[in-house]
């Protein structure tokens, strides 16, 4: 696999890496909420940034996407939930610090143990000349049963994680019988009703 | 195997050279059609965006107590960064800068960057109106992003491929704004979402002293109002490929008509953009959630029935 590539992308997968690992430590040296998430942000680029190396672009892209929206959509929820919601006041980002060194540096052991050991298969197919194409097909045909899977469960996990969050129920909205013909919500939407 | 991209015409240099003083012209294009629709002088128009942007080169920063400069720093300069790199999939004269097999997620992850950028101008100052509109902008993204990924999704959806010039080809026959007019205008008005112009400026508005731009000064606000109007020029120029047939025309040489294309965009949007008051962000939200994505996904329904019945074939 890494004989395929020329010795300038080897070089950049590197250095990307180091970049990932290195924004990766920051997040837990740094003592402001936003460096923390941005920290964590540029780690997810960096990582990004090794997939475009190895011309995986979709992935590449969709990684950056995904990564950068979950980062903004943190920091709503840092509004929502933290005593400090500017997050000016530098504050630590670490908690439970022994704990989660020992189950970081465990992790980090084994999947590299994991990773070097494992007795990977030899490619005995030509690279496709669109892996984009080859990832659809992939998603859409083998392996839709995988994603149907995970996405319903992430869904479900979505519905179950703002029902848990939100303090006011379907009775605070329309009544303690349900009768109310215009919901009483705090902030009115868009739409008239 | 993809086409030949600007770069293997070109080379690298000149041709990203190219893309970034024709991003920074579009942009220009952009503020000039805006002035000239907000004060109604077209004399004027093209002159003040260029001294604006001489004043920011030479103006003295002012600051802010205890700012995070780093962060803002980065912010502000990733706003036009990342609208110059959204024009690299743009296919101007059947070529683009950069030819990926995702340029359509390419163009979508710029503009979600802008989230992060746009948050971080307003986070940076350490003020309560810049994070106010920090916060406004993630508001409003969460009711445009959906139906500007489906709207998107949709033109790649027709063409089989998330190529823009594959895009641009599979429209030889048919302009794709024909069958698909609810992805065109949700495209064009995430457009203006995601540029915070016009009706959803609510995170610069005035009611909140300008919100993200309030503590901008000198170089920083040129970057941030130049990388706005570049966005705006390059999501039109986007919308002409995707949906308007790109540099297809009668006549003409097609970078031609690729350009008159854009312009009328340009004009359109704003003309109509600067005729609807500001939307409030609490406002927008359940109007993407209930009625667009909606929309946008029967949009995508129906040319997915006419892919099978093989319409754009």
């Amino acid at each position: 696999m890494l004989t395929d590539l020329g010795g300038w992308v080897i070089a950049t997968v590197v250095a990307l890496g180091i970049l990932s690992v290195a924004a990766g430590i920051a997040v837990f040296v740094v003592d402001s909420m936003a460096r923390a998430t941005f920290a964590l942000l540029a780690s997810f680029l960096a990582v990004a940034g090794v997939l475009l190396a190895l011309d995986l672009v979709y992935l590449a892209v969709v990684t950056a996407l995904m990564m950068t929206i979950e980062m903004a959509i943190m920091a709503v929820f840092m509004i929502m939930f933290m005593m400090n919601p500017a997050g000016l006041m530098p504050m630590t980002m670490v908690h439970n610090a022994k704990g989660s060194a020992v189950i970081g540096a465990g992790a980090f052991a084994g999947l590299t143990v994991g990773i070097w050991t494992v007795d990977w298969p030899t490619r005995d197919v030509s690279r496709p000349a669109d892996s984009t194409r080859q990832l659809g097909e992939a998603i859409m045909g083998s392996h839709m049963l995988v994603m149907l899977v995970i996405g319903i469960g992430l869904f479900a996990t979505i519905i179950a994680g703002t029902v848990l969050a939100t303090a006011r129920g379907r009775y605070d909205r329309f009544g303690a019988d349900l009768a109310a013909e215009h919901p009483d919500d705090p902030v009115p939407g868009g739409l008239p009703r | 195997m993809p086409d030949e991209t600007l770069v293997d015409v070109w080379g690298l240099a000149p041709a990203v050279l190219v893309i970034m003083v024709g991003g920074l012209a579009l942009g220009l294009v952009v503020a000039a059609v805006d002035r000239a629709v907000v004060s109604g002088e077209a004399g004027r128009a093209v002159v003040e965006p260029l001294l604006a942007g001489a004043r920011g080169l030479v103006e003295q920063r002012r600051t802010t107590l205890a700012p995070d400069r780093l962060l803002w720093r980065i912010g502000c300069a990733a706003v036009p960064t990342l609208a110059l790199l959204s024009l690299a999939v743009v296919p101007v004269g059947g070529r683009t800068l950069w030819s990926t097999s995702a340029d359509l997620v390419w163009f979508n992850a710029m503009e979600a960057l802008l989230w992060a950028a746009v948050w971080l101008v307003g986070w940076g100052p350490n003020a309560v109106h810049a994070l106010t509109g920090g916060y406004r902008f993630l508001a409003q993204g969460l009711a445009y992003e959906l139906p500007l990924m489906f709207a998107l999704i949709t033109a790649g959806l027709a063409a089989g491929s998330l190529r823009t010039t594959d895009v641009v080809a599979a429209q030889e026959g048919l302009w794709f704004v024909v069958t698909m007019p609810v992805a065109f205008v949700v495209f064009v008005a995430g457009a203006a979402a995601f540029a915070f112009w016009g009706p959803f400026a609510a995170p610069a508005a005035a009611d909140i002293a300008g919100g993200v731009t309030s503590e901008l000064s000198g170089v920083d606000r040129l970057l941030v109002d130049l990388g706005r109007a570049v966005f705006l020029g390059a999501a039109a120029a986007m919308a002409v490929a995707l949906f308007l047939g790109g540099d297809a025309g009668p006549w003409l040489p097609g970078p031609l008509w690729f350009l008159l294309k854009t312009l009328a965009v340009v004009t359109a949007l704003v003309w109509a953009g600067r005729r609807v008051p500001v939307l409030r962000p609490d406002r927008t939200v359940e109007v993407g959630w209930m009625v667009l994505v909606p929309l946008t996904l029967l949009q995508a329904l129906a040319v997915a029935v006419l892919v099978l019945n093989g319409f754009y074939a």
